[in-house]
């Protein structure tokens, strides 16, 4: 018999996994407009990592990051407004795919910017650490960003002044369009890292378990005190970089190979669970928050001028 | 009461008197309290006075990390230009997030850089860049020319909830000027008339206001009164005080240490031509830098600056006095 932690690991990535297919629907009928960029494939990373913190845990997504805020609290139907551009979403329509924020849960931000937000939560992480609690900072990012200088300078100085910070890589082989040989001859990105004695590990991010477990390890010894720590997650990404991306430069996987990589084909298998009940709860539920979204009126275009600064 | 300070230690009387009034501000910096005896370090501790790597991406993304966390952040980052190194978080990350959040962050965030260092530093050195902050959205942007102001106006910034880029002029460092005792606070967009006068309006930036005031006392020598504003903050900018002043003498010279076509002079005079066109009785003229980068031979570097000259040059001929052609 699963347990119910590993029942609520699965329902987590249904979720996620309904509500992504459903965004990227909407895509196609322009109700969800604009640049959108899904993590179908990835749910074992965000489920593995996010459902292991508390609301005070500040979190950071980068631009694939509905699974992200998702994972970490955000309702469906807040962020089915966002994307629709409504009055009801998380950020009232302002801010869209790339830019959820919900403080609530302790979702402090996406970015859109490759890399832009790994020293955001490092001043999270500082500023945790400044009010003594036993908090962390989490940040998200793929492998694309680990060849930026800003990510080089940020384990710096994360190591520099032992932050409680746990870096997180979704390491899917491919950095927008290009795959990770083109980038880098450096394959694994805790290998990257090597020099700064950061703590580290790669674990198979497709086995939401193999996250999780690992993941909880930092955590601890992060609450305790300790940090930084890196977390490369190997998963797939079986969507494009973006809604609509012909994807020229690689091959689809086949159907059997996908069934051996997709996060939850594979805790149902492990399992012994069947995902028809699972799935049409979470069918659901992303029916009921894109309803919501839907009744929330659009946002008045006066708030466009009224945001601009803090008062 | 006051006390007479350079305008350099003016900015770091309104640091300290902001960390000791609010425990939530933060002063990072490349170089800051590399020793026991440095006085920040001394008076507010090494968890608040933080020494950086030279990494500004990171340095200054950190600092806007704990601002959005609700702390008050100061960032010592030098040269302006070391701010374009990490351009994505000043005006990308830092400014947008109140916005994008529906306002759920704020990000009272201070990032201070001193520009225009033109005395033989050369093309990298030396810019005067605050213009190409001026129209970015969520940032606000501040130029002080006194040492009053220095302090007033980084005792508003370290209170503001948003970003703010705090530019201060290299070349005013040791000039010394009568700073108030104890709490003192500029409010932003509020211009300083410097000067009244009712002939002509002299709008000048920064190191340019010394530079407008001495040829306003050379024109006042042959009878013509210019009345010389001081914007004070570009972001957000008085135009009010501004469109009032031309208003009164129907002429308006901007000086501006700027490149022309990317300088805050030129904002200003849209802005005149825009919403003040009725007003005026002769073209605006504009005493900028030229658009080039700053030459590191003394001559040339002259050269390419505004000076008195060059603004007498600009009044006589919105006056009619001299021909228009530069």
């Amino acid at each position: 018999m699963p347990t119910e932690e590993e029942l609520g690991l699965l329902r987590a990535m249904w979720r996620i996994r309904v509500f992504e297919e459903r965004v990227g629907a909407l895509t196609r009928t322009n109700e969800v407009h604009g640049l959108v960029h899904l993590s179908v494939g990835q749910e074992g990373v965000a489920v593995g990592v996010c459902g292991a913190l508390r609301d005070d845990d500040a979190v950071y997504g980068n631009h694939r990051a509905h699974g992200h805020a998702i994972a970490k609290g955000a309702p469906l139907a807040s962020v089915m407004a966002e994307l629709m551009g409504r009055e009801g979403g998380l950020c009232r329509g302002m801010g869209g795919s790339m830019h959820l924020v919900d403080v609530a849960h302790g979702f402090l931000g996406a970015t859109g910017v490759v890399g832009g937000n790994v020293p955001l939560a490092l001043g999270s992480a500082l500023a945790l650490s400044l009010q003594g609690g036993d908090q962390v900072a989490v940040v998200f990012f793929g492998d694309g960003a680990v060849q930026s200088g800003i990510f080089v300078e940020s384990v710096n100085l994360a190591t520099l002044w032992k932050l409680p910070v746990i870096l997180v890589c979704e390491n899917n082989g491919f950095a927008e369009f290009t795959p990770r040989s083109a980038h880098t001859n450096v394959e694994r990105v805790s290998d990257v890292v090597s020099p700064y004695g950061i703590e580290r590990e790669t674990v198979d991010g497709n086995d939401v378990v193999a996250v999780r477990t690992t993941f909880e390890r930092f955590l601890a010894k992060a609450r305790a005190g300790g940090g930084p720590f890196l977390l490369e997650c190997l998963t797939h990404r079986l969507r494009g970089h973006y809604e609509g991306d012909p994807q020229h430069y690689r091959q689809a996987l086949a159907d059997e190979e996908w069934q051996q990589l997709d996060p939850i084909l594979r805790l149902q298998r492990r399992l012994g669970v069947e995902g028809e009940k699972l799935e049409a709860e979470a069918r659901a539920e992303v029916d009921a928050a894109e309803r919501a979204a839907r009744e929330s009126p659009f946002p008045p275009p006066s708030l466009t001028a009224e945001l601009v600064y803090a008062r | 009461m006051a006390h007479e300070l350079p305008y350099i230690a003016a900015i770091g009387e309104a640091i300290a008197e902001e960390m000791a009034r609010d425990e939530s501000v933060l002063y990072f910096g490349q170089n800051i309290a590399t020793h026991e005896d440095d006085p920040f370090l001394k008076q507010f501790g090494a968890d608040r006075v933080r020494v950086t790597p030279i990494s500004e991406t990171a340095e200054i993304g950190m600092a806007v990390g704990t601002a959005i966390a609700g702390y008050r952040p100061v960032v010592e980052l030098y040269m302006a230009e070391f701010m374009l190194v990490a351009m994505d978080q000043v005006v990308n990350e830092a400014n947008r997030f109140h916005y994008m959040s529906k306002g759920q962050v704020k990000v009272p965030l201070v990032l201070k850089a001193g520009y225009g260092f033109t005395c033989g530093w050369a093309g990298q050195h030396t810019g005067t860049i605050y213009s190409m902050f001026m129209g970015v959205p969520g940032l606000k942007v501040v130029v002080p020319s006194t040492a009053a102001d220095a302090k007033g106006l980084m005792t508003t910034a370290i209170r503001d909830d948003n970003p703010v880029c705090y530019f201060h002029h290299y070349l005013l460092t040791l000039e010394h000027g009568e700073v108030p005792d104890g709490e003192y606070a500029v409010p932003f967009g509020k211009a300083d008339v410097r000067r009244a006068g009712g002939d002509v309006t002299v709008v000048a930036i920064g190191w340019c206001v010394d530079r407008a005031l001495n040829a306003a006392e050379q024109l006042a020598a042959s009878g013509i009164e210019a009345e010389v504003i001081d914007p004070r903050t570009l972001a957000p900018l008085d135009m009010d005080t501004i469109l009032k002043s031309v208003a009164k003498t129907g002429r308006l010279v901007v000086v501006d240490q700027s490149t022309r076509h990317g300088s805050a002079a030129a904002v200003i005079a849209a802005e005149v031509a825009s919403e003040g066109f009725g007003s005026l009785k002769a073209p605006v003229k504009l005493v900028t830098a030229l658009d080039a980068t700053v030459p590191y031979s003394a001559p040339m570097e002259e050269y390419l600056l505004p000076n008195e000259t060059k603004v007498v040059e600009a009044v006589q001929q919105v006056l009619g006095n001299a021909p228009v052609a530069a």
